[in-house]
């Protein structure tokens, strides 16, 4: 099946680690949770806990001040802009591919937030939203009683 | 049009990335703006996850490289839920004439952001050729 030329590849990918990575994003694929790459600005993360669920957006060069986080009851909407370089007379852009405009994105966090301790940090161009759950969606323990 | 400028050609080499890297980590190109002043020219690449510390730039030849190490997001007790990225470090190459100044290239990084500036070497600089009269 392979000749000799596969293996002549300059680059061999660490061929185990590539299989654990495809294993779990099958895993999620078959999950329900259906990756959208490289539809939506900023691409969003979303990492669930015990206590919190964590989201996390890459926009690099934003003005943090410039970005609106609105939590409502379980739903997160990020907006925002962008801004192009703005090139002086006699400047002529050689390439242009990094995307600027305005942005909205809305998420469903699968619980109820408390939107009073929703904690946001932006740091490197990425975006680090907390959203702890609220005192009645967190886990209860149910204790079994026994005759 | 700007294809006819020579200041910094358009192929991309492979440069380094022909040799195989210690981080087993997924690499990424990152996404460049390249503009020209009168002065110099601007490179501008997004790469989120990376400040002043994990930013490599080295010129080898006519060789501009960029690199950046972005740490994996890991949360503790947390398990994704929802993922349209994958974080990753990031590696792309240029090839750069020798119009340069070499000795005078300057880079920042600022949110993610990382700018890098190729001063024109002094001929190179456009002149203004006065007419004189008479």
């Amino acid at each position: 099946m392979f000749g000799p030329r596969f293996w002549r590849f300059g680059r061999m990918i660490d061929l185990g680690a590539e299989m654990q990575r495809l294993q779990s994003e099958m895993n999620r694929l078959f999950s329900g949770y259906i990756p959208a790459h490289g539809h939506e600005f900023p691409a969003i993360n979303v990492w669930v806990g015990k206590a919190d669920a964590i989201v996390t957006a890459e926009l690099p060069g934003v003005d943090p001040k410039k970005i609106d986080i609105s939590v409502v009851a379980d739903t997160l909407t990020l907006s925002g802009s962008r801004e192009k370089d703005v090139l002086k007379e006699g400047e002529t852009y050689h390439r242009q591919e990094r995307s600027y405009g305005s942005y909205t994105r809305t998420l469903q966090i699968p619980f109820e937030v408390d939107v009073s301790k929703v904690d946001a940090k932006y740091e490197k161009g990425v975006l680090r939203i907390t959203l702890p759950r609220s005192e009645e969606a967190k886990p209860k323990k149910i204790s079994i009683k026994s005759e | 049009m700007a294809d006819e400028k020579k200041e910094l050609q358009r192929k991309e080499t492979r440069g380094s990335v022909e040799t195989e890297r210690t981080r087993n980590r997924r690499v990424y190109v990152p996404k460049t703006d390249i503009y020209e002043t009168k002065d110099a020219i601007v490179l501008v690449a997004d790469m989120p996850g990376v400040d002043e510390k994990s930013v490599d730039i080295t010129l080898e030849k006519n060789v501009l490289t960029i690199t950046g190490a972005v740490e994996p997001d890991t949360y503790k007790d947390h398990s994704i839920a929802y993922y349209e990225y994958d974080s990753g470090d990031y590696q792309r190459a240029f090839t750069i004439s020798d119009e340069v100044d070499r000795e005078k290239i300057e880079a920042s990084v600022s949110q993610g952001v990382l700018r890098v500036t190729l001063p024109k070497a002094e001929p190179v600089k456009a002149k203004k050729i006065s007419i004189k009269t008479g």
